[in-house]
């Protein structure tokens, strides 16, 4: 391969690796759960749904990678049916958003068998092709109700006893399901089917030659990605009670890349802090319109050009440094 | 079987299978001699247009100029693209260049759409290529039967200066061994600096053939490069012939799946594009 | 946490002092929020102009002298419901508004009445066609102001109906608006002996209709009819003149056509064309000095219906609200039905118990170039269709509220 491989990082003294790991979730733990008490708690929630998508296509190109172009889909179909189920089923929270996470896990599968097939350009190319074909098919299936989305999901209560229409008690329960997400990340990333994704990232045909079948980890890794990042847009559905187009967009797509960009590709952190930047930004900025198109595309080349470590990615590199 | 509306639908799709064919022309050359995966094409063919737009209303030079001039000045944009930022890239893994161009897609756009809001603008089809014919089935706008031959002649002279003159030799012996190319004396940086300029002018020409069809706006790339991502996969990513083939192939058939069975006109080219990962993964045309 | 209660308990039992047992208006501001496209292809139709209507109107009520402090702010919903009801969430949790007016755009608005409803607050709706306000959807907390899809059919279609155009095939955009516009053109065009021969769906901010045109043109209708509007209408005349459509024998039917179109157009192409309109500047005396004012605030651009209904509608509300003093949103909404309507652009009218402004509807036909006497000079008057006919009978509706 030409030169650093995207997603690199490397991995030094690992008890000092497991106290940086406890303190930096100890830090990003508190800001959580005191963040209701200074900001809007809505806000505060869908932070949360894309900080979840993000670490959720972390574990794609970080850990696998594989640059997926097409995540929209997943996190899109996740939100759609989770709305169905809440608004048309009328199942309760929890069970919608199980079907929103389902059905991702499906479509994971399927459109993981087609583009597994590719790597690298290729596999970026397939998976926003397919997207693409997705958000066509969104676009015309009466279920999603097309220009109009599907509106006004009600957001019920947790397991009977909970009114999620309280904001601060959604905000609890979207922290809850990405406590859930994240620390189940963290299992498959030190865990020896994490160990054997980083072999194949690193060089897929020693991978192969010690006997591993590379495909299927692949595919598993690419399922699991696409399963959470369903997971995620299934809660943001409550969360905003609705679902529509631009969840299965393309620039939704390209948004969480730069998110997980920006915050640190490969770094377990780094997703939550970039999601945290960008959708900040988009809030905060909205009235400005289109300067927040121009500012994500201007962060994007810088990160490309001068940046490539993520904010998280260069601080983890600053820290190790003083180690010395 | 209504063959009127038949007709009329598959000379539709000729004409959109012009734009699918010239664009992924330009992305081919592209990504076949430089290994660029080009996102920002979209937006250089909306820049295109738009340039157009401004001779016109700014500088009162029509149609036939802008056609002349426009490649050149998106090319120099191009250019300057390459040597700033793309150069630096070549040594890292080829998805940084796709995160690049995506970025700059992403700053064109929105600057067009701070400018310009998104509602279009518009560009009269010139004078000498106004009025229709009649071809019995359908009338026919001149300009549009002149898309389709202009587009043609200019994708076959492309095929051909790449793949039958000297200069297409060299370029091709440059991707393939940039080092023993340049021990022979040739300057193979300012060689892919002015290919990349010339995909990019390529996609610039092929927005000013837009103008007047499709209103100048700033969305107008970004919905039709990812259409003209699956052709280049379709045809094999690299090859100009599959490019040409491929793209006004699938105008066609995108035409006759209007006529038969509307609802799957806009995924059609998506589920080719999955059958062709299937059952030949390197593409129609492709080599591997 | 606690310091803040305590602050705020002393604020409201001072304000609770001051006014009195009933009168309070919220933050000591009645906050209107202009919610529409301001980029895109209705930016022409509402956007700026619409600020500038409900500005205009604030001025006029002179609401300082009344009492009242009134703010006028706005947001861009880019045509999207999700946008369009995080807009109005922020608005109305973070930032105080009371009322949000204008939402061109059927899908947007049908969003936020929802989040309005659920909220208590105002919801005036001077750009959205989808008669399902003020049907199926009707709430407590809507005005539907300047015209919807049912009073659109039962002007322009009936009235080409009855000239011969018996056979119709419809280019409809695809979202709630499109749908809604189809159905009761529809209706209309069965009820009075036509047939419709097809359609087709086309998505928002299309560019390009040729396709479609063939479509229809292969159909052999005698009318298209163009249930989309603003950019997506202009684009269809000036391709199908461009596939001689027209020149085929064939009409065009433009159910939903604003000026600011004509203008973007041309009388060229655009000639007999017939539409409806519930506003023209040129009607009379009070709406041409109205629209001259306008006219200088808003960049020489002559005000559309939906402007001019933003403009209406913001003065009955503020006269509402200073009526009971309160900007409770149900209680304003009630109040706005009680009194009854008179500005100088819709002249007299009411409200009805289902949100749906009453006001006269005019049939137009767009001039001839040689007919035009200068800039925005575009429209004969064809017929009155008296307020009493113009809308859709109160039984008919579906809506909840109506006993």
């Amino acid at each position: 391969m030409t030169g650093q491989q995207i997603g690199d990082h490397q991995a030094h003294d690992p008890s000092w690796e497991r106290r940086y790991e406890r303190g930096a979730f100890a830090v990003l733990f508190l800001a959580f759960v005191l963040m209701p008490a200074f900001i809007y708690p809505r806000f505060g929630s869908q932070l949360l749904c894309f900080a979840m998508f993000a670490c959720a296509f972390n574990l794609l190109i970080g850990f696998g990678g594989l640059l997926s172009f097409g995540h929209a889909m997943f996190f899109g179909m996740g939100s759609y049916l989770c709305a169905h189920a809440a608004k048309v089923w009328g199942l309760p929270v929890e069970l919608a958003i199980v079907t929103g996470a389902a059905t991702s896990l499906a479509l994971g599968v399927l459109t993981g068998m087609l583009a597994i097939r590719r790597q690298g350009i290729y596999f970026a190319m397939i998976t926003l092709a397919l997207a693409q074909m997705l958000y066509f098919f969104c676009l015309q299936a009466p279920f999603t109700g097309g220009e109009d989305g599907i509106q006004s999901v009600k957001r019920g209560r947790l397991l009977g006893l909970v009114d999620l229409n309280n904001e601060v008690a959604m905000y609890y329960f979207a922290f809850a399901v990405f406590l859930a997400a994240f620390g189940l990340i963290h299992r498959i990333i030190h865990s020896p089917f994490g160990q054997v994704l980083k072999a194949i990232r690193e060089n897929e045909p020693r991978a192969i030659s010690l006997g591993y079948d590379t495909e299927r980890y692949k595919l598993a890794a690419f399922v699991l990605s696409a399963t959470l990042a369903g997971l995620a847009g299934a809660t943001k559905a409550i969360v905003a009670q609705n679902a529509s187009l631009t969840d299965v967009h393309w620039s939704m797509s390209g948004e969480v890349v730069l998110m997980t960009l920006l915050g640190g590709m490969g770094t377990v952190f780094g997703p939550v802090v970039g999601a945290l930047v960008i959708i900040s930004m988009q809030f905060y900025l909205a009235e400005l319109g289109s300067w927040v198109t121009i500012t994500q595309g201007i962060i994007f080349v810088v990160c490309v050009l001068a940046f490539r470590r993520g904010i998280v990615g260069e601080i983890e590199a600053w820290l190790r440094g003083r180690r010395k | 079987m209504n063959t009127q509306a038949l007709f009329g639908q598959l000379l539709i799709g000729l004409i959109n299978g012009s734009f699918y064919a010239l664009l992924s022309l330009g992305l081919a050359v592209i990504f076949g001699l430089l290994n660029i995966i080009n996102f920002t094409h979209g937006a250089q063919y909306m820049v295109g247009a738009f340039v157009a737009y401004f001779l016109l209303n700014k500088a009162g030079l029509g149609y036939w100029w802008a056609l002349l001039i426009t490649p050149f000045i998106v090319g120099a944009v191009g250019v300057v693209i390459e040597r700033l930022m793309l150069s630096r890239l070549y040594k890292l893994d080829h998805l940084y260049g796709l995160l690049l161009t995506f970025g700059l897609a992403l700053i064109f756009e929105g600057a067009f759409h701070h400018q310009f809001g998104s509602a279009g603008l518009p560009y009269s089809i010139p004078e000498s290529l106004q009025g229709v014919q009649n071809l019995g089935f359908m009338y026919l706008p001149n300009y549009r039967a002149w898309v389709i031959v202009a587009s043609l002649a200019i994708c076959i002279t492309t095929w051909f200066v790449i793949e039958r003159t000297k200069l297409g030799a060299y370029l091709r012996a440059a991707t393939e061994n940039p080092t023993l190319v340049q021990a022979f004396g040739v300057n193979v940086p300012r060689m892919i600096t002015l290919t990349y300029g010339a995909g990019v002018g390529l996609a610039a020409l092929a927005g000013v053939f837009a103008a007047p069809i499709y209103q100048v706006s700033p969305q107008m790339g970004s919905s039709l490069i990812i259409v003209v991502f699956a052709v280049v996969v379709i045809g094999g990513m690299g090859s100009i012939m599959g490019s040409i083939v491929t793209g006004f192939g699938l105008g066609v058939i995108e035409g006759l799946t209007k006529y038969f069975y509307p609802q799957a006109s806009s995924t059609v080219i998506f589920v080719i594009m999955a059958i062709v990962l299937m059952i030949r993964p390197q593409g129609l045309f492709g080599q591997r | 946490m606690t310091f803040k209660l305590k602050t705020l308990a002393a604020a409201a039992a001072l304000a609770f002092a001051a006014g009195g047992a009933h009168a309070q208006i919220s933050g000591g501001v009645v906050k209107i929020g202009i919610l529409n496209d301001q980029s895109s292809l209705y930016a022409d139709l509402g956007g700026q102009g619409s600020v500038t209507a409900a500005k205009m109107a604030v001025e006029d009520f002179k609401a300082k002298d009344k009492g009242l402090n009134v703010e006028v702010i706005f947001a861009d919903h880019q045509n999207k419901p999700d946008v369009g009801t995080q807009i109005a969430n922020k608005w109305i949790d973070n930032e105080g508004v009371d009322v949000i007016v204008d939402t061109p755009n059927s899908g947007v608005a049908l969003a936020v009445n929802e989040v309005v409803r659920t909220k208590g607050k105002v919801f005036i709706n001077s750009g959205a066609a989808s008669s399902d306000l003020t049907g199926a959807k009707c709430s407590p907390n809507t005005v539907h102001w300047t015209y919807d899809t049912w009073m659109l059919a039962n002007g322009t279609g009936k009235a080409i109906v009855k000239t011969g155009g018996d056979t119709w095939f419809f280019i409809t955009a695809d979202y709630a608006f499109g749908h809604a516009l189809e159905r009761d053109t529809k209706a209309v065009v069965e009820k009075n002996g036509g047939k419709v021969l097809g359609d087709v769906k086309v998505p928002l901010n299309n560019q390009d209709f040729s396709s479609f045109l063939l479509q229809a043109q292969a159909s052999k209708a005698k009318i298209i009819g163009l249930a989309n509007a603003g950019g997506d209408t202009i684009n269809s005349i000036k391709q199908a003149s461009e596939f001689g459509i027209v020149k085929g024998g064939q009409n065009l039917a433009g159910l939903l056509v604003f000026l600011s179109d004509v203008h973007g157009i041309g009388l060229d192409k655009a000639q007999g064309l017939i539409l409806t309109e519930t506003f023209y500047w040129d009607l009379n005396d009070s709406t041409r000095a109205w629209s001259k004012r306008f006219a200088a605030a808003n960049g020489g651009k002559y005000p559309t219906m939906v402007q001019a209904g933003v403009y209406a509608g913001v003065l009955h509300y503020l006269k509402a609200v200073a009526a009971i003093k309160s900007d409770d949103g149900t209680k304003v909404v009630a109040e706005m039905k009680k009194l009854p309507t008179d500005d100088p652009l819709f002249g007299k009218g009411t409200i009805r118990e289902d949100g749906r402004k009453i006001h006269n509807a005019y049939l137009f036909e767009v001039k001839k170039p040689s007919e035009s006497k200068g800039p925005y000079d575009y429209y004969k008057l064809r017929a009155t269709i008296p307020a009493a006919e113009a809308f859709r009978p109160l039984k008919d509706g579906g809506c909840s509220l109506v006993k």
